[in-house]
């Protein structure tokens, strides 16, 4: 089974709770951080990568303790400062999550679209979409 | 009588802040309105914008004398090397310059991430910019290397430097081969997967002074954020009014701009380093051009719409490079921002490289200072070629030596 990049943030009630261990404990599963920026009574997130049998019940008890599960996609970030809202990556962004709004002619995303194939971190001549983990 | 405005009583009013001035964008509901005389008698100046990448763009700098004096012979900013073929401490960044150990398309489709362009950012973001000469020594300029810092601040002049800018009209870019290519264009899809175009259409400032009536040389504009004035015509500047092969008209294109203006006071977030996949780096340079409405003619030139304005479709795939006729036929800019042309009977979807958003920000800021009184217009100290000067491009022969 391909292991699932997601996104846990924290809320500040829960960063200080060994939630990690209790998904190795208690659900099996095989987990690999890849950037985690959590600390005491403060917002935190965390990359992992997460596989196991008992996943879905795994993601099903981070939920039950507040914490928030995003899948990675949400992660290709649009700066705001450097876009020109050009157009360039308009038609290259295979799902639409970066289309034109009209008549406004504004470039907007959406990263709920975004599935993270990263053509528009190539194309963007302003280098305005970043990957951020 | 026909109306007829000086550019002196049009500057009477914008210094007594009476001026009537609306964007190339917003005098086209009004003239539709109110009809070409009256809105002529209403209107003082009329405001035009364009930001996009514009790879014929440089800085001429000059860095002051180190101690000992140095005839800088090679030049590098950040890597990147600048021209140095003139007199002592003088340069010129070209914005398309690459650095020297750039990959370039050796890793293809390059990714050309930093160039003159980037550098010229940098300089305006008050960035400390590495600078490196080499020379053979003289008597007079005993130096022959040099290593330091500077920033904008630090250096005598910069002078922004445009050959060629603002191009009236641009190509609207298709791909008819089979596999990806990648242009100034931007990338463009196989087999007529996609289509890009450059340019602002109705708020563009050459397709609203089509016969060059007020733009000319001495022209006072927005450039980079700051002042700039017009110095010449752009190099290619071979303006033509559109045909097909049946003589229809497709409206103006092929002119072109030098534009001129003093770097320190322009703004890092309105001239952009740029990079184009697998093409190389560039500059996104913002112009913003004020009409004055001296009569009817200039008025009915400024009221043009997207829907008046063509660009010609061309194949980048063959046609384009291997300077081939092309034969797609053109694309109104009210289609091609419609997001779908057909072309060769095929619906395809359409992406612009010219920020319309920014030309619209930049027609608003100009209208702006002259509504202020703060910007007075220029009269041209001479006018530039138009279409009626039929002047044609020449070829390049490659002749056997």
């Amino acid at each position: 089974m391909a292991p699932n990049k997601i996104i846990l943030r924290f809320s500040e009630n829960t960063s200080d709770q060994p939630i990690i261990y209790r998904l190795v404990k208690d659900y099996d599963l095989v987990i690999n951080i890849l950037k985690a920026n959590v600390n005491p009574n403060k917002e935190g997130t965390m990359v992992l990568e997460l596989t196991g049998e008992k996943y879905d019940e795994g993601l099903g008890y981070l939920r039950g303790q507040g914490v928030r599960v995003q899948p990675l996609a949400e992660e290709v970030f649009r700066n705001e400062d450097r876009c020109t809202s050009c157009g360039a990556c308009t038609d290259i962004c295979p799902t639409s999550a970066l289309r034109l709004e009209r008549p406004s002619m504004e470039v907007k995303f959406d990263s709920d679209n975004c599935i993270v194939c990263q053509l528009c971190v190539k194309v963007c001549p302003l280098k305005a979409m970043e990957v951020r983990f | 009588m026909a109306i007829e405005k000086t550019y002196a009583e049009i500057n009477e009013k914008i210094k007594s802040g009476k001026a009537v001035v609306l964007t190339a964008e917003e005098v086209i509901g009004l003239v539709a309105e109110k009809g070409l005389t009256e809105a002529t008698r209403q209107v003082d100046v009329v405001t035009t914008g364009t930001f996009a990448p514009m790879c014929s763009s440089g800085v001429f700098l000059n860095f002051g004398h180190s101690k000992p004096k140095m005839r800088m012979q090679k030049v590098w900013l950040n890597g990147v090397p600048a021209y140095a073929g003139i007199a002592a401490v003088d340069a010129y960044l070209g914005a398309t310059e690459l650095p020297e150990d750039d990959p370039c398309n050796n890793n293809y489709p390059g990714e050309f991430r930093y160039g003159g362009g980037h550098v010229i950012q940098d300089l305006l973001l008050g960035k400390q910019v590495k600078l490196e000469a080499t020379s053979y020594g003289t008597d007079c300029y005993p130096r022959r290397e040099l290593e330091t810092y500077i920033t904008l601040d630090d250096i005598n002049e910069a002078t922004l430097f445009n050959p060629r800018n603002s191009y009236q009209n641009y190509n609207c870019g298709v791909n008819l081969t089979n596999r990806v290519i990648y242009t100034y264009m931007g990338v463009l899809k196989p087999n007529l997967g996609n289509a890009h175009y450059c340019s602002a259409g109705q708020l563009s400032p050459l397709l609203n002074d089509p016969n060059f009536l007020t733009i000319g040389m001495g022209t006072k504009i927005f450039l980079g954020g700051g002042i700039g004035y017009v110095a010449w015509n752009g190099t290619q500047h071979f303006p033509e009014i559109q045909k097909d092969v049946a003589a229809n008209s497709y409206g103006p294109a092929g002119g072109t701009l030098s534009l001129v203006g003093d770097l320190k006071q322009m703004k890092a977030n309105w001239l952009l380093g740029t990079s184009f996949l697998g093409y190389g780096a560039t500059l996104t340079v913002s112009i913003g051009i004020p009409i004055p409405i001296l009569n009817e003619e200039v008025m009915r030139c400024v009221s043009v719409s997207d829907r008046d304005l063509y660009a010609p479709i061309v194949d980048y795939g063959e046609a384009y490079g291997q300077r081939l006729p092309s034969d797609l036929g053109y694309a109104s800019y009210a289609e091609l921002k419609s997001g779908t042309i057909t072309v060769n009977g095929k619906k395809i979807p359409t992406a612009p490289l010219s920020s319309y958003p920014k030309a619209r920000e930049i027609a608003a800021t100009l209208k702006e200072w002259l509504c202020k009184g703060d910007f007075l217009l220029t009269e041209p100290v001479k006018l530039l070629p138009s279409y009626r000067d039929g002047i044609q491009s020449k070829k390049l022969e490659i002749r056997n030596l």
